[in-house]
C-alpha cells in the first residue's frame, strides 16, 4: 500500500508550482482535443489510411503518399493503427477527462470545490447511465405505446400471436427448468465435491463453462446434438449414444417439445457451474458443530441435507437462483444460434431480436422488451433485498 | 469434512469410493461436449463427417488422422483472424471505461457529501433491473443519427453504459468498507479528494477492480447481441462471437470449421478464466455477475 503524502502547512507557491498550475490547465485542454479528434479518427472506417497519407506528406514523402492513395494499405496494417488509437483513447482518454476536470476543479475556492468536486466524480457515470439506460427505458415504453399499431396493437400482439405465445410459455418452461435444474444440479455437485480430494480440481471442470460464450457452447451443442439418417454413423455424441440401444436416431433441435428441453440443457451446463461455486463457499461458511450435533442426535445424511444445510444457506441459495433467473429471462444466443426460433423453440428475448432487427417492426418489439422488463423487475427485487440482508449495499 | 475416528484407512476408502465415483462421473459428463469440439477441430473434414470424434481417441497416434488445416482455414479464409483483432479492440476500452469511471463514482457516493447522493445511488441500484433489450431500439436509432453505428467507439460507449450499475454496486461495496480512519486521517494530512482516490483507495481495491474487470471483459468478449446490433457483421468490424455466428448460418453442417472456430473465440475466455480464477471466484462470492 501507499502511504499519502501531501504538502502540510500554508502552500507555497514556487516557479515549479507556478508553471504546473499555468501548464496543467493548458494540457488538459490538448488532451481533451486530443481525444475529440480521435475519437472523429475512430468513426470514419478509411482513417488510417487517411492518416498515413497526411503524415507522408507532412515530413515530404509524396511518393510514399501516392502509393497509399492508390494502393491502399493492408487491412492488417489498418487494423493495427486503428487498435493503437483506439486502446488509447479508450484506456487513457478516460482517465485524462477525469484528471483534466479534477485540476479544473481543484482551481476553484475551497467552498466551490466541495460543491463542484462530487460532480466531477459521479459526472461522467450519471451521463452514461442516462443516455444508455434512463432515456432508453423511457424511450421504449413510449415506443411500445404509441408506434406501429399503437398499445392495443402493439401488446395485443404479445399475448395473441400465435410465436409470440409459444415464446411466452417456453420462457416461462426456461425460467423454471433451467434455473431449478441449475441450482438443484449445483447443491448436488457442491455437497459430493466438498466429501472428495482434489475438489478444487474437479470443480474447475464443473465450472469451466462459463468462461465459454453463449454462441460457443450453441456450436458445441449443436455438434452433440447433430444428427444423420438412420443407418449413417451418428457423429453426434447425444445420437451415437441413443442409437447404440437400437432405436432410431433423434433430431433433437428439431422435434417439438423435445427440442426446447434440449436448449434448456445447454443453458444448465453452462450455469451449474456458477451455482455450485457459491453454494459449495455457503456450505463451508456454515458451522460444522451443527451438522455434527444432528449426526450424534441419529439424524440420517438426508435429513442432515434438507432440513439443516438447505435452511442454513438459504440466503446463498436465493441469490443464486434469482441471478440465474435473470440471465435465463433473457436468453437469446442459444437460441438464435440453433435453432433462430424455428420448431416451436422461439423465446421473448429472440423475438424481440426479429421483429426489431429484421422486420422493424419497432411497436411490436418495443412492446416485447417492455413485457421482459416486467418480468425482470421483481426477481431482481427479491435479489437486492436478499443481497442486502446478507450485508451488501449502504 | 468431519474425521471420522476409529476406521481403518480401508473401510474409508470404501465409504468414500460411492461419491468418489460420482464426482469422476459427472466431471467426465460436464467436459464432454468441449473435448468432442476440440478434438473434432484438428481432424479432417471428412473423417468428421464419416466416424465419431471419439473413435479418433481411440486410436490417438496415427498421425494421418490429425491436421491444423482447419484452424488454418478459418483463421485466414473465414476471417477469424481478423475478427480476434476486432475483439481485442472492442474488449479492452470497453472493459477500461466502465471500470474508470465505476471507481470514481463509487468512491463520490461512498466518500464525499452532495446532495442527492442517497437518491442516485437508489436510482444506480434500481438500473440493474433494466435488461439490454429496453435499450435496444433508441439507441440504434440514436446512433443512426450520431452515425456511430458500425463504430468501435459507439460499441465501447454502449458496453459501458450497460455494465456500470453493476460496477458501482460491486465497488461501492468495496471502496465504502475502507476503514474510516485511514480515509480521515489522509484528508487531515491535506490529501485532496483525487489524492485519496488515486493512492489510498484504488490500490487498495485492486481485488475488487480485478474482479469486475475479468466479469465484464469476459461478458464483452463472448457478447453477441450488442456486437450484432451496433457493430455489424462487416468483416472489418465483426467479433468473434459474431462471425462464428455467421459462419454457422451460412456453413451450418461444416463442422471442420465450426469447431475450429468455436474453440478459438474460447481460447481467451479459457486463458483468463484459468489464470485468474482466483479473482474470477472471490469475484463470484461477492456477487459480481452480470445478470
Amino acid at each position: 500500500m501507499t502511504t499519502v503524502t501531501a504538502p502540510v502547512g500554508p502552500p507555497r507557491v514556487g516557479p515549479v508550482q507556478l508553471a504546473r498550475r499555468i501548464l496543467a490547465p493548458v494540457a488538459a485542454m490538448a488532451a481533451l482535443f486530443a481525444i475529440w479528434w480521435s475519437i472523429g479518427f475512430l468513426a470514419q472506417p478509411d482513417a488510417p489510411t487517411t492518416l498515413l497519407i497526411g503524415l507522408y506528406d507532412a515530413v515530404g514523402l509524396r511518393g510514399e503518399a501516392d502509393a497509399i492513395r492508390a494502393y491502399g494499405i493492408p487491412s492488417i496494417a489498418s487494423k493495427l493503427i486503428l487498435g493503437v488509437v483506439a486502446l488509447l483513447v479508450g484506456v487513457i482518454g478516460v482517465w485524462v477527462v477525469y484528471i483534466g476536470a479534477n485540476a479544473a476543479a481543484e482551481r476553484l475556492g475551497p467552498d466551490w470545490r466541495r460543491r463542484v468536486l462530487p460532480w466531477v466524480f459521479i459526472g461522467p457515470a450519471l451521463l452514461l447511465l442516462g443516455v444508455f439506460l434512463v432515456f432508453p427505458t423511457v424511450s421504449t415504453v413510449g415506443t411500445s405505446l404509441t408506434e406501429g399499431g399503437g398499445l392495443v396493437e402493439n401488446f395485443g400482439f404479445v399475448f395473441s400471436d400465435r410465436d409470440t405465445l409459444i415464446a411466452l410459455r417456453n420462457n416461462a418452461l426456461w425460467l423454471l427448468l433451467a434455473t431449478g435444474g441449475s441450482v438443484a444440479l449445483g447443491l448436488v455437485i457442491a455437497t459430493l465435491v466438498d466429501r472428495v480430494r482434489r475438489e478444487a480440481l474437479a470443480k474447475t471442470f464443473i465450472f469451466l463453462p462459463l468462461a465459454i460464450s453463449m454462441v460457443g457452447a450453441a456450436v458445441i451443442w449443436r455438434f452433440v446434438y447433430a444428427w444423420q439418417p438412420p443407418g449413417q454413423p451418428q457423429i453426434g455424441i447425444a445420437n451415437a449414444a441413443w442409437t447404440a440401444t437400437g432405436s432410431d436416431p433423434v433430431a433433437w433441435l428439431q422435434v417439438a417439445p423435445l427440442n426446447t428441453f434440449a436448449l434448456i440443457l445447454i443453458m444448465v451446463w453452462l450455469q451449474t457451474g456458477f451455482a455450485m461455486v457459491i453454494l459449495s463457499a455457503a456450505i463451508k461458511g456454515m458451522p460444522w458443530e451443527v451438522i455434527e450435533a444432528a449426526r450424534i442426535d441419529g439424524a440420517r445424511e438426508s435429513q442432515i441435507f434438507f432440513r439443516v444445510v438447505v435452511p442454513m444457506i438459504r440466503g446463498s441459495i436465493i441469490t443464486v437462483a434469482t441471478t440465474i433467473a435473470i440471465a435465463v429471462l433473457k436468453v437469446f444466443d442459444i437460441v438464435f444460434v440453433t435453432t433462430g426460433g424455428r420448431f416451436e423453440t422461439e423465446v421473448v428475448a429472440n423475438r424481440m431480436f426479429t421483429e426489431f432487427f429484421r422486420f422493424r417492426n419497432f411497436g411490436h418489439a418495443a412492446a416485447l422488451a417492455v413485457v421482459l422488463f416486467v418480468a425482470v423487475v421483481p426477481i431482481m427485487i427479491i435479489n437486492v433485498r436478499n443481497l442486502r440482508r446478507q450485508g451488501f449495499g449502504s | 469434512m468431519t474425521a471420522r475416528v476409529g476406521l481403518t484407512r480401508w473401510e474409508r476408502l470404501a465409504r468414500a469410493a460411492p461419491v468418489r465415483i460420482a464426482v469422476v462421473m459427472i466431471v467426465a459428463l460436464w467436459s464432454l461436449p468441449t473435448v468432442g469440439l476440440l478434438v473434432s477441430s484438428f481432424r479432417p473434414s471428412a473423417d468428421i463427417r464419416a466416424t465419431g470424434w471419439w473413435e479418433a481417441i481411440l486410436h490417438p497416434f496415427e498421425a494421418a488422422q490429425w491436421t491444423v488445416a482447419n484452424y488454418a482455414n478459418v483463421l485466414g479464409a473465414d476471417g477469424m483472424a481478423e475478427a480476434f483483432l476486432n475483439s481485442l479492440i472492442v474488449s479492452i476500452p470497453a472493459t477500461a471505461i466502465p471500470i474508470t469511471m465505476a471507481a470514481f463514482a463509487a468512491y463520490a457516493f461512498a466518500w464525499m457529501r452532495f446532495p442527492g447522493r442517497g437518491l442516485l445511488f437508489a436510482l444506480v441500484v434500481g438500473l440493474l433491473v433494466v435488461p439490454i433489450q429496453m435499450a435496444l431500439i433508441p439507441i440504434l436509432r440514436l446512433y443512426t443519427q450520431l452515425d456511430l453505428t458500425g463504430t468501435f467507439v459507439g460499441t465501447w460507449l454502449a458496453h459501458a453504459g450497460f455494465g456500470l450499475p453493476l460496477a458501482i454496486f460491486l465497488l461501492f461495496n468495496f471502496i465504502s468498507q475502507i476503514p474510516r480512519d485511514l480515509v480521515e486521517s489522509a484528508h487531515l494530512d491535506g490529501a485532496s479528494h483525487y489524492q485519496i482516490f488515486t493512492r489510498l483507495i484504488l490500490p487498495l481495491s485492486i481485488p475488487a477492480l480485478a474482479s469486475f474487470a475479468i466479469f465484464q471483459f469476459l461478458w464483452v468478449w463472448n457478447d453477441l447481441l450488442v456486437a450484432l446490433v451496433y457493430l455489424g457483421t462487416d468483416s472489418s468490424v465483426a467479433t468473434m462471437p459474431a462471425r462464428l455466428n455467421e459462419l454457422v448460418g451460412s456453413k451450418g453442417e461444416a463442422w471442420h470449421v465450426l469447431t475450429a472456430g468455436a474453440f478459438l473465440t474460447m481460447i481467451v475466455p479459457l486463458a483468463v478464466f484459468l489464470g485468474l480464477q482466483r479473482y474470477f471466484v472471490r469475484g463470484l462470492l461477492t456477487g459480481s455477475v452480470k445478470a
